[in-house]
């Protein structure tokens, strides 16, 4: 019998419709490995055996069928799972057992999807490399020594390290994008609206948005297509349909199409081999029948300045509900402090570092005297960055720029230093202003290590991106990790 | 001069009830000062009055649902994660302290 962990989420799907390999068994083969690997690797927070055994007896059973039926996922620990703790990488949050099922976490069980566990992650999201959990960072099965991006690192790395088939991350300034990238798997951020944020523990609410992850284009699409829709719980859903991403991901046709290389998105503080890879990889398209042209957006630079305010200001004030009365932690009530004290020490101390540096910033952005030239200028440059994206649609259908200026870095290279740690998403945060969908596919590697290609496309064309991705995909050759640490 | 002193972070923690101690005021402060000092080039992006401001990617306005009754949480589940419960609701300690 071949190794079921091996297997992508649509060759899980066929040995199980097939009758060669039963859910039961492709949920213990997954559950097996994560016992085997996951000490090293680190990319779940919380196993839930049982529940995963019991979706895939009713997937056994024909309770429940559908083309993902039966295939194991990762969940981002920030997405609410009725009964499972959920913790969103935070102290704060230890213990906490959910009362209820995100809508994408329903949409989920409801395909027969079998979901593992909860993956490590940045506390509260905020971070590019998972160092900032508050349980200890994740490790890049490239390399156990580097960073497997951030903040969906537990998702993206249990990916690459053939623990799960699917994941589900989350991106509000390149969270999906930038572990994809440096994990050499796929990640896509729907169009903001695209995927339901109803249980999904908020950070920066007009930015934040869960999306699809995964080893190939085709499982990405196919993963995409259960979690998209409007919802009525969330009242920024977008009530249009689903674009067709999975006909664009099993086509990879790209005769025609006209890619716009982002000229701001190039040059100094790229590595060589991303910008080389990068550079291949778009001749690789323009091969393909693609157009390539440069475009101009002059706004992008100062994409990473107004996101580093919007995103701390939403925090700042969503993290307020973090105050030792309904849930989580409480510190320090001895009958005599106060509740205001009791809320002030909760909060030192179920905090980390990252998150009490951007509570402060937003705070700051927020609070009289600076609001207009700090929190209310950066909201205008969104509406710049945006007219950028409109304008470039005039001449082109998509851009194209690297995902990450980087390969993944060591663990610790950056922890001390937080403004190089943002830096990480400097190309991945003018969609999240936008609210466009952009995706992370492989495009090779540099010293050994895998080198992302971004694509952002307009707002529901969701079904550009995996056109495009499914081209690269055809046409590199794959990389795949040796994980020679086992 | 500093963009953000270290008594404006210990003022902001104030306002965010967050009990920092000292040496992670400290740290805080140098820190926030190198971000500050960062993203401050906001200001050289635009000096238009008409660009009008963006606070959501989404054009919506007044999203409202139907007012029909929809199951929700029992009293038992909606407390199920709270630090301290007493008669069904969330207890807390004391509003107002000694010296209020």
């Amino acid at each position: 019998m071949t190794d079921l962990t091996r297997l992508s989420a649509v060759e899980t799907r066929q040995a199980i419709a097939s009758g060669a390999a039963s859910a039961v068994e492709v949920a213990q083969a997954h559950l097996d490995r994560i016992a085997a690997v996951d000490d090293r690797v680190h990319a779940f927070l919380h196993v839930d055996a049982e529940g995963a055994l019991a979706q895939a007896r009713r997937v056994d059973t024909g309770e429940v069928t559908g083309p993902l039926a039966g295939v194991p996922l990762a969940l981002k620990d920030v997405i609410c799972q009725e009964g499972i703790p959920t913790t969103v990488g935070s102290k704060i949050l230890e213990g906490w057992r959910p009362p209820y099922d995100a809508t994408l976490t329903t949409r989920l069980k409801g395909a027969g999807v079998v979901i593992l566990g909860k993956t490590n992650m940045d506390e509260f999201a905020m971070g590019s490399s998972t160092e900032h959990s508050a349980y200890g960072p994740t490790h890049n099965p490239w390399d156990l020594t580097r960073i497997p991006g951030g903040s969906g690192g537990g998702s993206s790395a249990a990916l690459a390290s053939y623990q799960a088939p699917l994941a589900i991350g989350t991106d509000t300034g390149g969270s999906i994008r930038q572990p994809a990238s440096v994990t050499g798997t796929v990640g896509v951020k729907p169009t903001y609206g695209g995927v339901s944020r109803y249980g999904l523990v908020a950070f920066s609410s007009s930015l934040d948005q869960a999306g699809p992850c995964a080893r190939n284009v085709l499982d990405a699409a196919l993963l995409h297509e259960v979690i998209a829709g409007y919802d009525p719980k969330d009242s920024t859903s977008i009530d249009a349909p689903v674009p067709p991403v999975v006909e664009a991901a099993r086509s990879g046709d790209v005769k025609g199409l006209r890619i716009g290389v982002v000229k701001e998105l190039q040059g100094d503080g790229y590595e060589p081999g991303v910008t080389a890879r990068f550079n291949e990889a778009v001749e690789v398209l323009r091969g393909l029948g693609a157009t390539v042209t440069e475009v101009s957006c002059p706004h992008f630079g100062y994409a990473l300045p107004a996101y580093y305010l919007i995103a701390p200001s939403e925090a700042s004030s969503n993290l307020a509900r973090f105050d030792a009365v309904r849930y989580g932690l409480r510190v320090g009530d001895d009958g005599v402090r106060s509740l205001e004290e009791v809320m002030a020490l909760t909060r030192a101390q179920g905090f980390g570092p990252e998150v009490k540096r951007r509570i402060i910033l937003g705070t700051y952005a927020l609070s009289s005297g600076y609001y207009d030239a700090y929190y209310g200028q950066a909201q205008k440059v969104r509406t710049l960055i945006s007219g950028d994206f409109r304008k470039a649609w005039d001449s082109v259908d998509v851009l194209v720029a690297p995902t990450c200026p980087t390969v993944a870095f060591p663990l610790g290279a950056k922890l001390e230093d937080p403004l190089a740690m943002y830096k990480q998403d400097i190309c991945s945060i003018p969609a999240n202003l936008y609210g466009g969908p952009a995706a992370s596919f492989p495009a090779g590697l540099s010293e050994g290590l895998p080198v992302g290609l971004q694509v952002m496309a307009p707002t529901l064309r969701e079904d550009l991106l995996y056109l495009v991705g499914a081209a690269l995909e055809q046409a590199l050759p794959a990389s795949v990790p040796t994980l020679d640490w086992e | 001069m500093p963009e953000i002193t270290r008594d404006e972070v210990a003022h902001l923690a104030k306002l965010a009830r967050l009990a920092l101690d000292e040496s992670e005021l400290d740290r805080l402060a140098g820190q926030l000062d190198v971000i500050l000092g960062a993203v401050a080039q906001i200001k050289e992006a635009t000096d238009a009055s008409d660009v009008r401001p963006t606070s959501h990617a989404v054009p919506l306005e007044n999203v409202t649902r139907p007012d029909v009754v929809m199951p929700s949480l029992t009293p038992e589940q909606a407390l199920s994660g709270a630090p301290a419960v007493e008669d069904g609701r969330f207890r807390v300690p004391q509003i107002l302290s000694d010296e209020s």
